[in-house]
């Protein structure tokens, strides 16, 4: 062995002293509450989760309330006896909402932590940038972020989206809807990375296929805070304006937006990321009355929700406007949260289809979870059913057209999941594991 | 629309960039012209004061216009009391050493910066503007609000100035700039004008900031921009010169508003950086800064 690399006691001068404080501390760690030690290992110890969460970061409000519906998932997974009869252990590390730190995270999941699985990220330029880390860890990644990358198949065989549908299956839903009743000449303004450009690249054809048109494209830094500046390039004769928006300056885009146009305003179609966590009743957004938004999942109760939609708003800890129960001010982001509820159902069927016992069978993982084609409406997927094509790793599932009326959101358009569908444009079980 | 609302638009969103910039870019001139220090932390002040202001207006209720103007008045104080025990607590301690400053005033910016991600959350929150008054132009609709915020920066501008060249504190305070030795000599108290200065910084930041707050939502990060602008306005203009400071201010932010309408926000932001170059290259001590003796 090389002599360099090995650790002489005498020459480091560790005393007595040190020994004996180093020794306590161990012993402290040990007996430290929270640590227990299991005597048969793999058969009872939990199942460790590791949450990639925007803790930090321009998605940091997001990062909060999929941090609540893990939570409130996992509690109930494990209340029902867990997975394989065993527990499951959340670990949370915080990326930043930065795609840099993102991969470091998955890395430290893979390594330090040694959890399963990687879950629960949304952005899509941090899912991006971790998806090669988990690649190349062999660590299941499932992903909560809406972004087609996933279904592109331009990542690899360990990323999944089985929680929440892409945006470019979204947007083919319902393009009838807007060209049908919002107009036919449309102007797109979207954030200027990743997630803007599934809207960029596949709302003209999706339209066009309507015989309706985009006439303009405005891209906007995600980290802009002031947005007057862009509207002067809506051409007069746009009939739609389509907004999706995300970051900490939602609020303003719409709120300028409103004090552009006033009361003579083209109609307007938003996605809800333009508004999550944010009370549509702020001061400013008046404007957006009689406006429609696409909803993953409704953020106001609706008349006919089902009993599976009810139980999951109350696990979750949502009210009647989804806001959080005694704190009408603390808004949730409901369109896209519920997909960290269902995508910790579709692990869990999938742990169980495989047998899981350990990062040894991750692999059987993989594969099991590509062999899922369908999921159910229930208590365990509440936003509605959806299908799964084990090839492209991406669920389908239906999508909401809601219109603000005297200050909530109702749900005025369901889409099929057939709306939805797209033909592959790949196939990841080709790929070695 | 057509090319001269469409520059009236620019020019106005250009103004109002403008002066919340020179609020906030004063400040962080004013600490390094007579402290002779770098505060990194001061973006996290600025921050602050929107936090603050929506804090209070929250708790006020009432009118928009009643919690708007507490705000404006409890929220610069309130920080500038921070500041002060920052001041006092850390800087002292270094001796306005300018390296050591530059990483404490790190360190500080990420404790503000996390302090406010705990207890306030990463939630932008919105603040009811004092009035909303929306001016109908024939070519499009601007916020009446935006156009109070220019004026307010004037009025305040031009306080500032008042109290820098015609009041006794001003005195002391250019005294201190001029030469800190010899003025402690003459009995000016260095270290209470040092703590003084800080805190006026950080309170110029915070006022920016309470009113730009209806436009822009208060968040915990919004502090990083204005940093980073106030360092390119404060070298352009020349550190400590408040006349060079208000000049690059309104240059910056014409040229952002200007540039980024009629091209790109990213050009913008790649000129303004340019322009900071050139400067350094050209004339280091700034457009209207005196050269360091």
């Amino acid at each position: 062995m090389d002599k360099s690399k090995t650790f002489d006691l005498s020459k480091t001068g560790l005393t007595r002293r040190t020994a004996l404080k180093g020794l306590a501390a161990t012993a402290g760690l040990v007996t430290a509450p929270g640590f227990v030690r299991y005597s048969q290992a793999q058969s009872s110890a939990p199942i460790k989760i590791g949450f990639q969460s925007h803790r930090t970061g321009i998605g940091a409000a997001y990062g909060r309330w999929y941090e609540k519906t893990t939570a409130a998932a996992i509690k109930a997974i494990n209340a029902a006896g867990g997975i394989n009869g065993r527990q499951v252990e959340v670990i949370i590390e915080d990326d930043g909402t930065d795609p840099g730190r993102g991969a470091e995270v998955v890395g430290k999941f893979a390594t330090q932590h040694k959890t399963d699985i990687v879950f629960g990220t949304l952005f899509s330029h941090v899912v991006i940038g971790s998806a090669p880390a988990a690649g190349e860890a062999k660590i299941p990644y499932f992903v909560v972020s809406e972004g087609h990358h996933v279904a592109s198949t331009k990542l690899n065989r360990y990323v999944f989206q089985p929680g929440i549908t892409d945006v470019k299956s979204q947007i083919q839903s319902m393009a009838p809807w807007i060209a049908a009743n919002a107009g036919k000449k449309v102007t797109q303004i979207f954030p200027d990375f990743a997630f803007g450009y599934d809207h960029r690249d596949y709302l003209p054809p999706a339209l066009k296929a309507q015989g309706a048109e985009v006439i303009a494209q405005i891209a906007i830094p995600p980290t802009e805070s002031s947005f007057t500046k862009y509207f002067p390039q809506i051409p007069a004769e746009t009939e739609v304006i389509y907004h999706v928006m995300v970051g900490p300056a939602v609020l303003t885009f719409v709120k300028e937006l409103g004090e552009f146009y006033g009361s003579n305003r083209p109609q307007l179609f938003g996605f809800m990321d333009s508004l999550e966590a944010t009370d549509i009743n702020s001061p400013g957004l008046e404007f957006l009355d009689g406006s429609h938004f696409w909803e993953g999942s409704p953020r106001y109760a609706q008349a006919d929700d089902s009993a599976g939609q009810k139980a999951y708003r109350a696990a979750v800890g949502i009210d009647d406007n989804g806001a959080a129960v005694g704190d009408p001010k603390d808004v949730s982001t409901a369109s896209h949260m519920f997909g960290c509820w269902e995508t910790l159902y579709v692990v869990k069927k999938a742990m169980e289809d495989a047998g899981y016992k350990g990062p040894e069978d991750r692999a059987k993982l993989v594969e099991a979870t590509e062999a899922l084609t369908a999921f159910a409406e229930g208590p365990e997927h509440p936003q509605g059913p959806k299908t799964f094509n084990g090839k492209i790793h991406q669920c389908f599932g239906i999508q909401n057209i809601s219109k603000v009326e005297g200050g909530k959101l109702k749900v005025v358009h369901k889409t099929k999941i057939e709306d939805g569908l797209y033909e592959a444009e790949g196939d990841y079980t080709t790929q070695a594991l | 629309m057509h090319f001269g609302p469409h520059l009236l638009l620019a020019a106005l969103e250009g103004l109002v960039t403008s002066a919340v910039l020179a609020l906030t870019a004063l400040g962080l001139s004013l600490v390094f012209g007579v402290m002779r220090v770098v505060n990194v932390a001061h973006g996290e002040f600025f921050m602050l004061g929107a936090v603050l202001a929506w804090a209070i207006t929250t708790a006020i209720g009432g009118h928009p216009a009643l919690g708007f103007l507490a705000a404006l008045v409890i929220a610069p104080l309130i920080v500038g009391v921070i500041a002060l025990v920052a001041e006092r607590l850390v800087l002292r301690r270094l001796n306005y050493n300018p390296e050591a400053t530059i990483v404490a005033t790190i360190g500080m910016l990420y404790i503000i910066q996390q302090l406010a991600l705990t207890f306030y959350g990463p939630e932008a929150r919105p603040v009811e503007p004092p009035f909303s008054y929306r001016i109908l132009l024939p070519w499009f609709g601007y916020s009446g609000y935006k156009l109070s915020v220019i004026a307010a920066s004037a009025l305040l501008l031009v306080a500032t100035w008042l109290v820098l060249t015609r009041t006794k504190i001003g005195l002391v305070m250019r005294a201190t700039q001029y030469d800190s030795e010899t003025a402690q000599a003459f009995g000016i108290p260095v270290g209470r004008v040092y703590g003084g200065v800080f805190a006026l910084g950080a309170m110029l930041a915070a006022i920016a900031a309470v009113l730009i707050v209806p436009i822009s939502q208060a968040h915990y990060l919004m502090g990083q921009d204005p940093l980073l602008l106030s360092f390119i306005v404060v070298i352009i203009g020349g550190l400590g010169s408040l006349r060079g400071t208000v000049v690059a201010a309104v240059l910056i932010g014409l040229s952002d508003g200007i540039i980024s309408v009629f091209f790109s926000p990213t050009l913008a932001k790649i000129i303004a950086t340019l322009l900071v170059a050139m400067v350094l290259v050209f004339r280091p001590q700034g457009l209207f800064g005196t050269a360091s003796r």
